[in-house]
């Protein structure tokens, strides 16, 4: 792609400039929200403002509004896929017990069955080697 | 005689080659950071204890490093825009001044991660840390490899040759920013 062609795909002017300054005072917000110890107005200025904070350098810097399509489907496909991932862990790893489990000490769990085989073992002796 | 690459020669999909790579890269960037970053804020969820470890962070530092991020990108941007006017060393130059960002970013980042390594906060000080660093270095590696790669993509812009490589790396950048803009206020703010 030549140089005019390349300038005539990337649409009207910007003033980059001035979107900095805005994403500057958002930056602000953002840390100065926190300071007041609310925690819905630090929800919202720290994680609310970030979202607006990437939607304005995707769309002005990387003239994501501009871009082919096929673009568009690539990362749809993948934010899909990182919230599909939440979904579906989130369950087992935010839940502290479950239908059959609980959680002990930590990160990891064990099941119902497992811990009484445990505790029947421990009042017997060591289990006998595996071969 | 010179020769040209398939990435600068060709348009497939209705867009350049060199800058549909950069595309199909930071999807899988997406994926590695995504990857991450969802498992914290599982994890971050299921443990409310962690925002005491989250107090230790420097919220002051990192919000530093966020303005010099978002300044870097900034001076990408208008490299790009150098580029598309055909002014390659007015682009090599605001090519370097976001290299320097990314430096000024890593600078930080090194004082920052020694204060913290010395008061005992090591990445195997608990789940919390482990993340921190692992989140952190991994985009503090992106910057590293970006600015070095920029310094490359100056030194062609400065003799006006490949301009348009001038846009991708700033695509690239723009990303790594983007990253850090959600992992300001998760490893910083959230306490």
């Amino acid at each position: 792609m030549t140089t005019a062609a390349h300038a005539e795909s990337h649409g009207p002017h910007r003033n980059y400039v001035g979107i900095w300054g805005i994403l500057t005072v958002l930056l602000l917000i953002s840390v100065t929200g926190p300071l007041l110890g609310i925690r819905t107005v630090t929800l919202i200025t720290a994680f609310g403002v970030a979202l607006i904070k990437a939607y304005l350098v995707a769309k002005n810097f990387m003239h994501l509004d501009i871009e082919r399509p096929i673009v568009h489907f690539m990362l749809a496909v993948v934010l899909t896929l990182m919230v599909l991932l939440y979904a579906g862990l989130a369950p087992d790893v935010q839940k502290s017990e479950g239908s059959h489990w609980k959680k002990s000490a930590g990160f990891h769990y064990v099941s119902e069955q497992a811990r009484g085989k445990a505790e029947t073992e421990s009042e017997h002796g060591s289990p006998p080697d595996r071969k | 005689m010179s020769v040209r690459t398939i990435a600068t020669t060709r348009s497939a999909a209705g867009l350049p080659t060199g800058r549909l790579a950069v595309w199909w890269v930071l999807v899988s960037e997406i994926v590695i950071f995504g990857g991450v970053l969802v498992s914290y804020v599982m994890h971050r969820l299921g443990h409310p204890e962690w925002a005491a470890e989250a107090a230790h962070t420097n919220m002051w530092a990192g919000g530093f490093n966020t303005l010099v991020l978002l300044t870097s990108s900034l001076s990408a941007v208008l490299a790009h825009q150098a580029a598309e006017g055909g002014d390659g060393p007015k682009a090599a130059r605001l090519l370097r001044l976001t290299a320097l960002g990314g430096l000024i970013f890593l600078t930080v980042k090194s004082f920052e991660w020694t204060h913290e390594i010395r008061e005992g906060f090591t990445i195997q000080a608990g789940g919390f840390w482990s993340y921190y660093y692992t989140a952190a270095g991994l985009h503090a590696f992106h910057v590293l490899a970006g600015a070095v790669i920029m310094l490359f993509i100056a030194a062609d812009a400065a003799k006006n040759r490949d301009l348009h490589r001038v846009e991708n790396i700033g695509i690239y950048w723009h990303f790594v920013d983007i990253v850090w803009i959600f992992l300001f206020p998760l490893l910083y703010i959230a306490k």
